[in-house]
Protein backbone atom coordinates (compact mmCIF):
# COMPACT_ATOMS: atom_id res chain seq x y z
CA UNK A 1 0.00 0.00 0.00
CA UNK A 2 2.73 2.61 1.15
CA UNK A 3 4.77 1.63 -1.83
CA UNK A 4 1.62 2.75 -4.18
CA UNK A 5 1.74 6.13 -2.67
CA UNK A 6 5.99 6.22 -3.33
CA UNK A 7 4.45 6.53 -7.23
CA UNK A 8 3.20 10.07 -5.83
CA UNK A 9 6.59 11.03 -4.31
CA UNK A 10 9.34 12.78 -5.67
CA UNK A 11 11.89 9.91 -4.96
CA UNK A 12 12.81 7.76 -7.96
CA UNK A 13 9.90 6.34 -10.01
CA UNK A 14 8.02 9.39 -8.44
CA UNK A 15 5.48 10.92 -10.47
CA UNK A 16 5.42 14.10 -8.07
CA UNK A 17 7.45 16.46 -10.04
CA UNK A 18 5.67 15.75 -12.66
CA UNK A 19 2.11 15.77 -11.37
CA UNK A 20 3.32 19.63 -10.12
CA UNK A 21 3.91 20.55 -13.21
CA UNK A 22 1.01 19.52 -14.79
CA UNK A 23 -0.72 21.79 -11.84
CA UNK A 24 1.25 24.75 -13.03
CA UNK A 25 0.34 24.66 -16.61
CA UNK A 26 -3.23 24.04 -15.49
CA UNK A 27 -3.49 27.24 -13.15
CA UNK A 28 -1.17 28.96 -16.08
CA UNK A 29 -3.94 28.62 -18.77
CA UNK A 30 -6.99 29.00 -16.05
CA UNK A 31 -4.47 32.53 -15.22
CA UNK A 32 -3.94 33.41 -18.41
CA UNK A 33 -7.52 32.93 -20.32
CA UNK A 34 -9.18 34.80 -17.36
CA UNK A 35 -8.29 38.32 -18.18
CA UNK A 36 -8.94 37.57 -21.99
CA UNK A 37 -11.84 36.12 -21.68
CA UNK A 38 -13.37 38.62 -19.23
CA UNK A 39 -12.56 41.79 -21.48
CA UNK A 40 -14.00 40.26 -24.08
CA UNK A 41 -17.12 39.03 -22.48
CA UNK A 42 -17.40 43.28 -21.04
CA UNK A 43 -17.14 43.99 -24.78
CA UNK A 44 -19.50 41.64 -25.83
CA UNK A 45 -21.73 43.09 -22.67
CA UNK A 46 -21.16 46.18 -24.14
CA UNK A 47 -22.44 45.09 -27.63
CA UNK A 48 -25.93 43.59 -25.91
CA UNK A 49 -26.75 46.64 -24.49
CA UNK A 50 -25.89 48.77 -27.72
CA UNK A 51 -28.32 51.29 -29.52
CA UNK A 52 -26.80 49.49 -32.74
CA UNK A 53 -29.30 47.10 -33.55
CA UNK A 54 -26.77 44.69 -35.70
CA UNK A 55 -23.90 44.99 -32.79
CA UNK A 56 -26.94 44.00 -30.61
CA UNK A 57 -27.50 40.95 -32.52
CA UNK A 58 -24.14 39.88 -32.92
CA UNK A 59 -23.14 40.11 -29.63
CA UNK A 60 -26.55 37.99 -29.10
CA UNK A 61 -25.70 35.51 -31.78
CA UNK A 62 -21.93 34.93 -30.38
CA UNK A 63 -23.33 34.39 -26.53
CA UNK A 64 -26.09 31.96 -28.10
CA UNK A 65 -23.34 30.04 -29.97
CA UNK A 66 -20.39 29.62 -27.17
CA UNK A 67 -23.09 29.24 -24.73
CA UNK A 68 -24.58 26.03 -26.75
CA UNK A 69 -21.73 24.23 -28.57
CA UNK A 70 -20.08 22.01 -25.64
CA UNK A 71 -16.28 23.07 -24.65
CA UNK A 72 -15.13 20.43 -26.34
CA UNK A 73 -16.16 20.80 -29.65
CA UNK A 74 -15.40 24.47 -29.65
CA UNK A 75 -11.87 23.44 -28.48
CA UNK A 76 -11.77 20.98 -31.49
CA UNK A 77 -13.04 23.85 -33.64
CA UNK A 78 -10.55 25.95 -32.66
CA UNK A 79 -7.73 23.51 -32.45
CA UNK A 80 -7.74 22.01 -36.18
CA UNK A 81 -9.52 25.13 -37.38
CA UNK A 82 -7.87 27.78 -36.96
CA UNK A 83 -4.82 27.14 -38.38
CA UNK A 84 -6.36 26.18 -41.33
CA UNK A 85 -7.95 29.69 -41.64
CA UNK A 86 -4.56 31.32 -40.94
CA UNK A 87 -3.11 29.44 -43.76
CA UNK A 88 -6.22 30.34 -46.11
CA UNK A 89 -5.47 34.15 -45.53
CA UNK A 90 -1.78 33.30 -46.20
CA UNK A 91 -2.78 31.58 -49.21
CA UNK A 92 -4.91 34.10 -50.25
CA UNK A 93 -2.10 37.04 -49.61
CA UNK A 94 0.08 34.53 -51.95
CA UNK A 95 2.18 33.63 -48.95
CA UNK A 96 2.37 29.27 -48.66
CA UNK A 97 3.34 26.81 -45.86
CA UNK A 98 1.68 25.16 -43.15
CA UNK A 99 0.56 26.47 -39.82
CA UNK A 100 0.45 24.73 -36.33
CA UNK A 101 -1.16 26.55 -33.55
CA UNK A 102 0.56 25.74 -30.17
CA UNK A 103 -1.95 23.88 -27.75
CA UNK A 104 -1.84 26.29 -24.91
CA UNK A 105 -2.84 29.08 -27.09
CA UNK A 106 -5.80 26.89 -29.04
CA UNK A 107 -6.92 26.31 -25.32
CA UNK A 108 -6.68 29.93 -24.05
CA UNK A 109 -8.68 31.35 -27.24
CA UNK A 110 -11.09 28.31 -26.84
CA UNK A 111 -11.69 28.33 -23.22
CA UNK A 112 -11.18 32.49 -23.64
CA UNK A 113 -14.05 32.24 -26.33
CA UNK A 114 -16.31 30.66 -24.17
CA UNK A 115 -15.64 32.35 -20.96
CA UNK A 116 -16.67 35.60 -22.78
CA UNK A 117 -20.27 34.37 -23.57
CA UNK A 118 -20.74 33.22 -19.50
CA UNK A 119 -18.90 36.25 -18.70
CA UNK A 120 -20.76 38.90 -20.57
CA UNK A 121 -24.09 37.90 -19.14
CA UNK A 122 -22.50 38.55 -15.79
CA UNK A 123 -21.30 41.43 -17.31
CA UNK A 124 -24.77 42.64 -18.65
CA UNK A 125 -26.50 42.23 -14.84
CA UNK A 126 -24.18 43.88 -13.36
CA UNK A 127 -24.68 47.05 -16.11
CA UNK A 128 -28.25 46.80 -15.21
CA UNK A 129 -27.89 47.37 -11.82
CA UNK A 130 -25.88 50.85 -11.55
CA UNK A 131 -28.47 53.19 -11.22
CA UNK A 132 -29.38 55.25 -14.31
CA UNK A 133 -28.62 58.78 -12.59
CA UNK A 134 -24.74 57.76 -11.73
CA UNK A 135 -23.95 57.94 -15.67
CA UNK A 136 -26.37 61.23 -15.71
CA UNK A 137 -24.58 62.73 -13.16
CA UNK A 138 -21.39 61.99 -14.51
CA UNK A 139 -22.65 63.75 -17.82
CA UNK A 140 -23.54 66.86 -16.01
CA UNK A 141 -20.32 66.96 -14.30
CA UNK A 142 -18.83 67.51 -18.01
CA UNK A 143 -17.53 63.82 -18.31
CA UNK A 144 -17.41 62.30 -21.67
CA UNK A 145 -18.69 58.76 -22.34
CA UNK A 146 -15.41 57.04 -21.83
CA UNK A 147 -14.33 58.56 -18.73
CA UNK A 148 -18.05 58.07 -16.98
CA UNK A 149 -17.73 54.42 -17.63
CA UNK A 150 -14.35 54.19 -17.38
CA UNK A 151 -14.00 56.63 -13.67
CA UNK A 152 -17.31 56.23 -12.39
CA UNK A 153 -19.22 52.84 -14.21
CA UNK A 154 -16.55 50.36 -14.12
CA UNK A 155 -15.39 50.91 -10.34
CA UNK A 156 -18.75 50.40 -9.15
CA UNK A 157 -19.25 47.20 -11.62
CA UNK A 158 -16.38 45.36 -10.07
CA UNK A 159 -18.25 44.76 -6.99
CA UNK A 160 -21.72 43.84 -8.09
CA UNK A 161 -20.13 41.78 -10.56
CA UNK A 162 -17.63 39.81 -8.67
CA UNK A 163 -20.04 36.85 -7.43
CA UNK A 164 -20.66 35.98 -10.83
CA UNK A 165 -17.47 36.33 -12.32
CA UNK A 166 -16.02 34.16 -9.17
CA UNK A 167 -18.32 31.38 -10.30
CA UNK A 168 -16.98 31.62 -14.50
CA UNK A 169 -13.70 31.57 -13.35
CA UNK A 170 -14.86 27.74 -10.92
CA UNK A 171 -16.26 26.59 -14.05
CA UNK A 172 -13.16 28.16 -15.85
CA UNK A 173 -10.75 26.25 -13.27
CA UNK A 174 -12.99 22.86 -14.16
CA UNK A 175 -13.09 23.47 -17.87
CA UNK A 176 -9.30 23.74 -17.83
CA UNK A 177 -9.16 19.82 -17.83
CA UNK A 178 -10.43 19.48 -21.27
CA UNK A 179 -7.46 20.91 -22.67
CA UNK A 180 -5.37 17.44 -21.87
CA UNK A 181 -7.30 16.51 -25.04
CA UNK A 182 -4.87 18.62 -27.46
CA UNK A 183 -2.07 17.38 -25.60
CA UNK A 184 -1.12 20.48 -22.91
CA UNK A 185 0.56 18.82 -20.46
CA UNK A 186 -1.96 19.69 -17.80
CA UNK A 187 -2.98 17.25 -14.75
CA UNK A 188 -5.06 15.36 -16.48
CA UNK A 189 -2.51 14.68 -19.51
CA UNK A 190 0.04 14.17 -16.94
CA UNK A 191 -1.98 11.72 -14.68
CA UNK A 192 -3.69 9.57 -17.74
CA UNK A 193 0.14 9.23 -18.92
CA UNK A 194 1.13 8.17 -15.54
CA UNK A 195 -1.75 5.71 -15.48
CA UNK A 196 -0.54 4.30 -18.90
CA UNK A 197 3.16 3.97 -17.15
CA UNK A 198 2.02 2.50 -14.10
CA UNK A 199 -1.24 0.40 -14.76
CA UNK A 200 -2.33 2.85 -11.25
CA UNK A 201 -5.27 4.40 -12.21
CA UNK A 202 -7.01 5.03 -9.29
CA UNK A 203 -4.27 6.31 -7.52
CA UNK A 204 -3.44 8.64 -10.27
CA UNK A 205 -7.23 9.93 -10.90
CA UNK A 206 -7.67 10.18 -7.14
CA UNK A 207 -4.46 12.54 -6.60
CA UNK A 208 -5.93 14.95 -9.79
CA UNK A 209 -9.31 15.11 -7.89
CA UNK A 210 -7.51 16.49 -4.95
CA UNK A 211 -5.51 19.01 -6.70
CA UNK A 212 -8.18 20.26 -8.51
CA UNK A 213 -10.44 20.33 -5.33
CA UNK A 214 -7.45 22.03 -3.51
CA UNK A 215 -7.33 24.75 -6.22
CA UNK A 216 -11.22 24.71 -5.47
CA UNK A 217 -11.06 25.16 -2.62
CA UNK A 218 -8.18 28.08 -2.46
CA UNK A 219 -10.35 29.73 -5.12
CA UNK A 220 -13.59 29.60 -3.48
CA UNK A 221 -11.38 31.28 -0.36
CA UNK A 222 -9.58 34.05 -2.32
CA UNK A 223 -13.53 34.79 -4.07
CA UNK A 224 -14.46 35.26 -0.59
CA UNK A 225 -12.21 37.55 0.79
CA UNK A 226 -12.61 40.08 -2.74
CA UNK A 227 -15.97 40.34 -2.50
CA UNK A 228 -15.74 41.09 1.86
CA UNK A 229 -12.98 43.87 0.40
CA UNK A 230 -15.28 44.86 -2.74
CA UNK A 231 -18.48 44.97 0.01
CA UNK A 232 -16.63 47.07 2.70
CA UNK A 233 -18.46 50.64 3.35
CA UNK A 234 -21.35 48.49 2.63
CA UNK A 235 -23.38 47.58 5.48
CA UNK A 236 -26.29 45.63 3.68
CA UNK A 237 -23.50 43.18 2.21
CA UNK A 238 -21.59 42.68 5.99
CA UNK A 239 -19.25 45.56 4.72
CA UNK A 240 -19.68 48.03 7.69
CA UNK A 241 -19.27 45.58 10.52
CA UNK A 242 -15.84 44.92 9.24
CA UNK B 1 -30.70 6.26 -48.94
CA UNK B 2 -31.62 6.18 -45.03
CA UNK B 3 -33.18 9.19 -43.61
CA UNK B 4 -30.36 9.98 -41.91
CA UNK B 5 -28.69 10.57 -44.86
CA UNK B 6 -30.84 13.56 -45.79
CA UNK B 7 -29.55 16.16 -44.29
CA UNK B 8 -26.32 15.56 -45.12
CA UNK B 9 -27.38 15.36 -48.72
CA UNK B 10 -29.37 18.86 -48.51
CA UNK B 11 -26.45 20.65 -47.45
CA UNK B 12 -24.74 19.51 -49.93
CA UNK B 13 -21.94 17.96 -47.41
CA UNK B 14 -20.59 14.64 -48.59
CA UNK B 15 -18.79 13.97 -45.02
CA UNK B 16 -22.35 14.52 -43.16
CA UNK B 17 -24.06 12.36 -45.66
CA UNK B 18 -21.77 9.71 -45.19
CA UNK B 19 -21.52 9.82 -41.72
CA UNK B 20 -25.03 10.91 -40.59
CA UNK B 21 -26.53 7.59 -39.37
CA UNK B 22 -23.41 7.01 -37.15
CA UNK B 23 -24.13 11.06 -35.69
CA UNK B 24 -27.75 10.22 -35.50
CA UNK B 25 -27.01 7.32 -33.37
CA UNK B 26 -24.22 8.99 -31.71
CA UNK B 27 -26.94 11.92 -31.07
CA UNK B 28 -29.49 9.18 -29.58
CA UNK B 29 -26.81 8.20 -27.22
CA UNK B 30 -26.43 11.63 -25.89
CA UNK B 31 -29.77 11.99 -25.45
CA UNK B 32 -30.31 8.75 -23.20
CA UNK B 33 -26.93 9.60 -21.22
CA UNK B 34 -28.70 12.90 -20.34
CA UNK B 35 -32.03 12.07 -19.95
CA UNK B 36 -31.60 9.02 -17.94
CA UNK B 37 -28.45 10.69 -15.45
CA UNK B 38 -30.41 13.71 -14.89
CA UNK B 39 -33.94 12.13 -13.84
CA UNK B 40 -32.26 10.15 -11.72
CA UNK B 41 -29.88 12.56 -10.52
CA UNK B 42 -33.17 14.87 -9.50
CA UNK B 43 -34.79 11.96 -7.41
CA UNK B 44 -31.58 11.58 -5.92
CA UNK B 45 -30.93 15.57 -5.30
CA UNK B 46 -34.37 15.56 -3.42
CA UNK B 47 -33.64 13.07 -1.24
CA UNK B 48 -30.38 15.58 -0.59
CA UNK B 49 -31.47 18.30 -0.59
CA UNK B 50 -34.16 17.28 2.02
CA UNK B 51 -31.20 15.21 4.62
CA UNK B 52 -29.28 18.20 3.90
CA UNK B 53 -31.35 20.89 5.50
CA UNK B 54 -33.65 19.08 8.10
CA UNK B 55 -31.59 15.86 8.71
CA UNK B 56 -28.93 14.79 11.22
CA UNK B 57 -26.32 16.21 11.69
CA UNK B 58 -23.69 14.04 10.48
CA UNK B 59 -25.92 13.97 7.42
CA UNK B 60 -26.01 17.88 6.81
CA UNK B 61 -22.17 17.27 7.06
CA UNK B 62 -21.89 14.29 4.63
CA UNK B 63 -24.03 15.74 2.41
CA UNK B 64 -22.64 19.18 2.33
CA UNK B 65 -18.57 17.63 1.42
CA UNK B 66 -20.56 15.44 -1.27
CA UNK B 67 -22.15 18.31 -3.05
CA UNK B 68 -18.32 20.34 -2.27
CA UNK B 69 -16.22 17.96 -3.59
CA UNK B 70 -18.02 16.67 -6.92
CA UNK B 71 -18.94 20.58 -7.41
CA UNK B 72 -15.10 21.63 -6.94
CA UNK B 73 -13.61 18.99 -9.44
CA UNK B 74 -13.82 18.34 -13.27
CA UNK B 75 -16.15 15.76 -14.55
CA UNK B 76 -14.08 14.75 -17.13
CA UNK B 77 -11.71 13.65 -14.07
CA UNK B 78 -14.48 12.00 -11.98
CA UNK B 79 -15.53 10.16 -15.39
CA UNK B 80 -12.09 8.79 -15.61
CA UNK B 81 -11.88 8.14 -11.66
CA UNK B 82 -14.96 6.07 -12.01
CA UNK B 83 -13.96 4.59 -15.41
CA UNK B 84 -10.06 3.70 -15.60
CA UNK B 85 -10.29 3.70 -11.33
CA UNK B 86 -12.98 1.96 -10.46
CA UNK B 87 -12.29 -0.58 -13.36
CA UNK B 88 -9.24 -1.31 -11.30
CA UNK B 89 -11.19 -3.45 -8.93
CA UNK B 90 -12.09 -5.86 -11.47
CA UNK B 91 -11.88 -8.98 -9.27
CA UNK B 92 -13.46 -7.34 -6.31
CA UNK B 93 -16.29 -6.31 -8.73
CA UNK B 94 -16.31 -9.91 -9.91
CA UNK B 95 -16.94 -10.98 -6.62
CA UNK B 96 -19.74 -8.74 -5.90
CA UNK B 97 -21.20 -10.04 -9.14
CA UNK B 98 -20.90 -6.03 -10.69
CA UNK B 99 -18.11 -6.62 -13.28
CA UNK B 100 -20.84 -5.76 -16.01
CA UNK B 101 -21.67 -2.94 -14.77
CA UNK B 102 -18.24 -1.18 -14.58
CA UNK B 103 -17.03 -3.05 -17.54
CA UNK B 104 -19.49 -1.16 -19.63
CA UNK B 105 -18.34 2.81 -20.29
CA UNK B 106 -21.78 2.86 -21.37
CA UNK B 107 -22.82 2.55 -17.49
CA UNK B 108 -19.53 4.08 -15.97
CA UNK B 109 -20.24 7.38 -17.57
CA UNK B 110 -24.14 7.34 -16.43
CA UNK B 111 -22.82 6.50 -13.03
CA UNK B 112 -20.30 9.74 -13.06
CA UNK B 113 -22.92 11.96 -14.93
CA UNK B 114 -25.64 10.91 -12.15
CA UNK B 115 -23.39 11.53 -9.18
CA UNK B 116 -22.02 14.54 -10.56
CA UNK B 117 -25.63 16.65 -11.40
CA UNK B 118 -26.70 15.27 -8.17
CA UNK B 119 -24.46 17.67 -6.42
CA UNK B 120 -25.26 20.08 -8.62
CA UNK B 121 -28.99 20.14 -8.59
CA UNK B 122 -28.84 18.94 -4.63
CA UNK B 123 -27.19 22.59 -4.31
CA UNK B 124 -29.76 24.14 -6.64
CA UNK B 125 -32.95 22.61 -4.75
CA UNK B 126 -31.39 23.38 -1.37
CA UNK B 127 -31.16 27.38 -2.36
CA UNK B 128 -35.08 26.94 -3.48
CA UNK B 129 -36.17 25.82 -0.90
CA UNK B 130 -34.19 28.00 1.66
CA UNK B 131 -35.97 30.55 -0.59
CA UNK B 132 -39.39 30.04 0.48
CA UNK B 133 -40.34 32.45 3.02
CA UNK B 134 -40.48 31.37 6.68
CA UNK B 135 -44.11 32.32 7.06
CA UNK B 136 -44.89 29.34 4.98
CA UNK B 137 -43.64 27.20 7.37
CA UNK B 138 -45.21 28.76 10.25
CA UNK B 139 -48.47 29.08 8.75
CA UNK B 140 -48.56 25.39 7.93
CA UNK B 141 -47.65 24.63 11.10
CA UNK B 142 -49.93 26.91 12.59
CA UNK B 143 -52.53 24.84 10.40
CA UNK B 144 -51.27 21.63 12.23
CA UNK B 145 -49.80 20.30 8.96
CA UNK B 146 -46.93 18.25 10.09
CA UNK B 147 -43.39 18.37 9.24
CA UNK B 148 -43.97 16.04 6.46
CA UNK B 149 -47.01 17.12 5.07
CA UNK B 150 -45.56 20.71 5.66
CA UNK B 151 -42.78 19.58 3.34
CA UNK B 152 -44.81 18.30 0.28
CA UNK B 153 -47.99 19.80 -0.12
CA UNK B 154 -46.78 23.74 0.77
CA UNK B 155 -42.57 23.53 0.31
CA UNK B 156 -41.87 21.39 -2.32
CA UNK B 157 -44.65 23.21 -5.07
CA UNK B 158 -43.25 26.36 -4.06
CA UNK B 159 -39.66 25.56 -3.79
CA UNK B 160 -39.66 23.61 -7.22
CA UNK B 161 -41.46 26.91 -9.08
CA UNK B 162 -38.07 28.70 -7.53
CA UNK B 163 -35.93 26.00 -8.89
CA UNK B 164 -36.85 25.63 -12.55
CA UNK B 165 -34.77 27.92 -14.32
CA UNK B 166 -31.62 26.47 -12.45
CA UNK B 167 -32.41 22.93 -12.97
CA UNK B 168 -33.19 23.90 -16.99
CA UNK B 169 -29.71 25.70 -16.86
CA UNK B 170 -28.31 22.24 -15.50
CA UNK B 171 -30.01 20.02 -17.99
CA UNK B 172 -28.26 22.42 -20.45
CA UNK B 173 -24.90 22.25 -18.73
CA UNK B 174 -25.33 18.62 -19.11
CA UNK B 175 -25.94 17.98 -22.57
CA UNK B 176 -22.91 20.09 -23.17
CA UNK B 177 -21.08 18.04 -20.59
CA UNK B 178 -22.25 14.64 -21.90
CA UNK B 179 -19.37 15.72 -24.72
CA UNK B 180 -16.69 14.29 -22.59
CA UNK B 181 -18.24 10.32 -22.58
CA UNK B 182 -16.69 10.57 -25.72
CA UNK B 183 -13.33 10.46 -24.11
CA UNK B 184 -13.92 6.68 -22.57
CA UNK B 185 -14.07 5.26 -26.04
CA UNK B 186 -18.30 5.89 -26.16
CA UNK B 187 -20.18 6.61 -29.44
CA UNK B 188 -22.36 9.58 -28.86
CA UNK B 189 -22.98 12.48 -30.84
CA UNK B 190 -19.14 14.09 -30.01
CA UNK B 191 -17.88 10.45 -30.04
CA UNK B 192 -19.26 9.98 -33.59
CA UNK B 193 -18.15 13.39 -35.15
CA UNK B 194 -14.62 12.26 -33.81
CA UNK B 195 -14.55 9.44 -36.07
CA UNK B 196 -16.35 10.64 -38.55
CA UNK B 197 -13.46 13.55 -38.72
CA UNK B 198 -10.15 10.87 -38.11
CA UNK B 199 -11.38 8.74 -40.98
CA UNK B 200 -12.09 11.93 -43.86
CA UNK B 201 -9.91 14.48 -42.01
CA UNK B 202 -13.03 16.99 -42.99
CA UNK B 203 -13.27 19.83 -40.22
CA UNK B 204 -16.70 20.24 -41.16
CA UNK B 205 -17.93 17.69 -39.41
CA UNK B 206 -17.11 19.28 -36.67
CA UNK B 207 -19.23 22.33 -37.32
CA UNK B 208 -22.28 20.02 -38.21
CA UNK B 209 -21.96 18.75 -34.83
CA UNK B 210 -21.59 22.36 -33.07
CA UNK B 211 -24.90 23.07 -35.23
CA UNK B 212 -26.68 19.92 -34.11
CA UNK B 213 -25.75 20.58 -30.02
CA UNK B 214 -26.90 24.42 -30.65
CA UNK B 215 -30.45 23.11 -31.66
CA UNK B 216 -30.51 20.52 -29.35
CA UNK B 217 -29.97 23.47 -26.63
CA UNK B 218 -31.99 25.86 -28.19
CA UNK B 219 -34.90 23.24 -28.26
CA UNK B 220 -34.29 22.84 -24.91
CA UNK B 221 -33.98 26.63 -23.72
CA UNK B 222 -37.11 27.26 -25.60
CA UNK B 223 -39.11 24.42 -24.23
CA UNK B 224 -38.70 24.82 -20.68
CA UNK B 225 -39.08 28.65 -21.15
CA UNK B 226 -43.06 27.50 -21.93
CA UNK B 227 -42.95 24.86 -19.47
CA UNK B 228 -42.05 28.04 -17.04
CA UNK B 229 -44.50 30.36 -18.34
CA UNK B 230 -47.29 27.65 -17.85
CA UNK B 231 -46.07 26.54 -14.27
CA UNK B 232 -46.38 29.95 -12.99
CA UNK B 233 -49.22 31.49 -14.70
CA UNK B 234 -51.07 31.16 -11.27
CA UNK B 235 -48.25 33.68 -10.03
CA UNK B 236 -49.44 36.54 -12.88
CA UNK B 237 -46.18 37.82 -12.51
CA UNK B 238 -46.16 38.08 -16.18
Amino acid sequence: MLDKFALLGFGDGGWGLALLGGAAITISIALATLPFGLALGLLVALGKRSSNVVLRGLATGYTTVFRGVPELLTLYIIYFGLPLLVQESFRLLGASGTVALPPFVAGMVALGVVLSAFSSEVWVGALNAIPKGQREAAAALGLHKGQAFRLVVLPQLIRVALPGLGNNWMVLLKETSLVSVITLPDIMFITTRANVATKEPFLFFGAAMVIYFAFSLVSAWVVGRMEARANRGFAAFGGATR
Amino acid sequence: MNWCEYPGWLVGSEVFQNYGCRMFSGLWMTLELVAISVTLGFVLAIGLAVARLYGPKWAQAAINGYTTFFRGTPLLCQLFLVYYGLGQFRVFWTDLGLWWFFREPFYCALLTFVINTAAYQAEILRGAIQSVPRGQFEGALALGLHRWATLRHVVMPQAMILALRPLGNELIVMIKSSAVASLVTLYDLMGATKLAFSRSFDLSIYLYAALIYLLLVEVVRRVWDRLELRLTRHMALR
